[in-house]
């Protein structure tokens, strides 16, 4: 054996199911690189044109801050109300046995299968004065379509299945011994769910909201229809770019876009990071 | 705490998981439920946690009624098969959660927590781990978590599902001398569930034999070795030849195959039960027996070796296995293809309509 093993012979190469690294990785970055670093260079380079000052100016024009304002509070309440339903979405169809379960769980994915201005369109008209939901709200006082409300409700809608489809594999994946393990040991079902399962859920339940919530920051379709769009009031950043893209001003678009950008690209990344430590400490190092 | 188990049963669906049984735990007493997969010992021992709840009858710890009650009020202690530790939690939390989820009059303050937890993890010899994460443990070490956890609300009774399980022999072996050391120490009932009988006979004080949700036998190890009173628990304690005898002229007879038989056997037809080493091996038939056979391998297990044989013109549905001392087996020079004959010493016989066997002894 020993003599065999200090004579140089070939190893053999391990087989894998994927080419090798080199095709793989090579076709991945260059798929990436067509799909979303061109057109992101793109984007830079119309900015490019543009002088500092200049583009300074247009990011923070008084009516283009008031939208930053709009559209982040109404992605950050929306996100924040889908935390909540999609997790209870995700407990109902992994815990329970209903029938019209699968249906329920096809229809989570209708926001991603419906185009968004169809979304929008239908939302307003049931939540005009006049339409089914909105006649109801109306008696009570409470106005949802053409207001920042309204902009929240289409930023939800379009966004739940992000929390549910992330939520419900961690859920499904949870060992009810750890629970059993939790009430075996004296814990009220309050105590096993806030010590036990929330925070085996909490690191997907945190990438659900933060996915749900660049999304909603980028959500057009569902929105310019039930917004109402009154300037300061309920216009969203998607909205102004749109406007500066009609008075064909391509550098004010790509600058606006630009500052969506870059705030999605930081949310994700930070998500990722401390999702990265957070899981290192479940897996081991 | 003594543990009185009435008339419970239980069925999932259609499947009768437990037929109505009885049991008795005394305090301090070390139980082992014995079975194969799907006899309902894992279901008895979460009926006895409360992680189950029971069709039918009443479960009483002490003088307690605990039928009713919920899990997390009984307080016993559960192990679990993969351990269930908290994943997201340090071990010194783990141990500790117990302790922090007491209603604030009972808990202690945190330093008395702390001490507490310390004093636990000494107690399983793993104090130097306690701020690692589960993942970053052996399976004997997380099993031993598992235990001081269990045991840091000071439970009374101490149910363990499988504990050893998941882990390599040596480790088991260790182990299992460790929790009885702990048990005789601190005292508690425990019940334990497993489906290896070398574990259960040298674990328990008394093993509980189950089937398809009935219990077999109880009795202690060396009773339950000595005198196995059905077949089933025969079969499931292993090591046994089982030989299937027509009677006819003082002898049973299967194929060529002859054994002879003591005057203390019923002269009937039935099952003859012998144990791997209540064997002579010879080359020739003797005045007991002639049970021609060949064997097909050879196998030197520890103090023994263990010979594998079919039989030659007659019938056994299994492969006879035979256990030599070295040497008996140096002295024959036994190969691997040769045709032996086998003597009994002793055995059991089961008359074909009986439920007991009969103890025999063949003189030589």
């Amino acid at each position: 054996m020993a003599t065999n093993l200090s004579v140089d012979h070939p190893r053999p190469r391990h087989k894998r199911v994927l080419p090798g690294l080199g095709l793989s990785l090579g076709t991945s970055l260059l798929f990436i690189s067509l799909i979303m670093l061109l057109p992101m260079a793109g984007l830079v380079m119309q900015t490019a044109d543009m002088g500092w000052e200049q583009y300074w100016s247009v990011i923070s024009d008084e009516r283009v801050v008031a939208s930053y304002k709009v559209t982040l509070w109404a992605a950050f309440i929306a996100s924040i109300f889908n935390g909540f339903l999609g997790l209870l979405l995700a407990w109902v169809l992994v815990r329970y046995e209903f029938p019209g379960r699968r249906i329920l769980d096809a229809l989570v994915d209708l926001p991603f299968a419906l185009p968004t201005a169809v979304a929008g369109i239908t939302l307003a008209t049931l939540y005009a004065q006049n339409g089914w939901y909105g006649s109801i709200l109306e008696s009570l006082g409470i106005k949802v379509a053409y207001t920042p409300v309204g902009i929240v409700l289409a930023m939800a809608f379009t966004s739940i299945p992000f929390v549910v489809r992330t939520v419900q594999p961690v859920l499904e994946e949870l060992s009810p011994e750890e629970e059993e393990a939790g009430m075996t040991l004296g814990a009220s079902d309050w105590a096993v769910f806030r010590r036990v399962i929330f925070p085996a859920l909490w690191p997907a339940l945190m990438t659900g909201v933060a996915l749900s919530f660049t999304r909603s920051l980028g959500e057009f379709g569902a929105v310019i229809f039930i917004a109402g769009n009154m300037p300061y009031v309920s216009e969203i950043t998607s909205l102004m770019i749109f406007v500066s893209l009609q008075e064909f001003d391509f550098p004010a678009a790509s600058a606006i876009a630009s500052v969506v950008l870059m705030a999605s690209l930081v949310l994700l990344f930070a998500i990722n990071l401390w999702q990265a430590r957070y899981l290192r400490r479940l897996h081991g190092r | 705490m003594s543990i009185l188990i009435e008339n419970i049963s239980k069925h999932f669906g259609q499947f009768q998981a437990l037929s109505p049984l009885s049991l008795n735990i005394n305090e301090g007493e070390m139980i082992g439920l014995l079975g194969p997969s799907g006899s309902g010992k894992t279901t008895l021992l979460r009926i006895i946690a409360g992680l189950e709840g029971a069709d039918t009858g009443r479960i009483q710890f002490g003088d307690r009624d605990v039928t009713n009650l919920h899990v997390r009020d009984r307080r016993v202690g559960f192990v679990f098969q993969n351990y269930a530790l908290f994943r997201h939690m340090t071990v010194a939390d783990n141990v500790a959660f117990g302790l922090e989820v007491l209603p604030r009059k009972e808990r202690p303050s945190a330093t008395e927590i702390k001490k507490r937890v310390m004093h636990l993890l000494d107690m399983v010899q793993l104090a130097h781990l306690a701020n690692r994460f589960p993942s970053q443990l052996s399976g004997g070490q997380k099993q031993r978590i598992a235990l001081a956890r269990a045991l840091a609300t000071q439970p009374e009774v101490l149910l363990l599902d499988e504990p050893f399980g998941a882990l390599d022999a040596k480790v088991r072996k260790e182990l299992r001398r460790w929790l009885r050391g702990l048990h005789d120490e601190l005292g508690f009932t425990s019940v334990f569930v497993t489906h290896d009988q070398e574990e259960a006979l040298e674990l328990s004080d008394r093993v509980v034999v189950m089937s398809n949700g009935h219990i077999e036998q109880i009795d202690q190890p060396g009773a339950l070795y000595a005198s196995p009173n059905s077949r089933f628990v025969f079969d499931f304690l292993g090591n046994v030849n089982v030989f299937e005898g027509r009677f006819e002229e003082g002898k049973w007879h299967n194929g060529i195959a002859n054994i002879e038989r003591p005057n203390t056997a019923e002269p009937k037809d039935g099952q003859l039960y012998i144990r791997s080493h209540e064997f002579f091996v010879s080359p020739s038939p003797t005045d007991t027996a002639s049970l021609p056979l060949r064997i097909i391998a050879i196998n030197p297990i520890g103090a023994e070796v263990r010979l594998e044989l079919t039989p030659i013109d007659w019938n056994s549905n299994e492969v006879w296995e035979i256990d030599l001392p070295h040497k008996a087996f140096d002295k024959n020079c036994f190969e691997k293809g040769q045709t032996v004959y086998v003597t009994p010493k002793a055995g059991y016989f089961f008359a074909a309509d009986a439920e007991k066997p009969i103890l025999l002894n063949w003189e030589h």
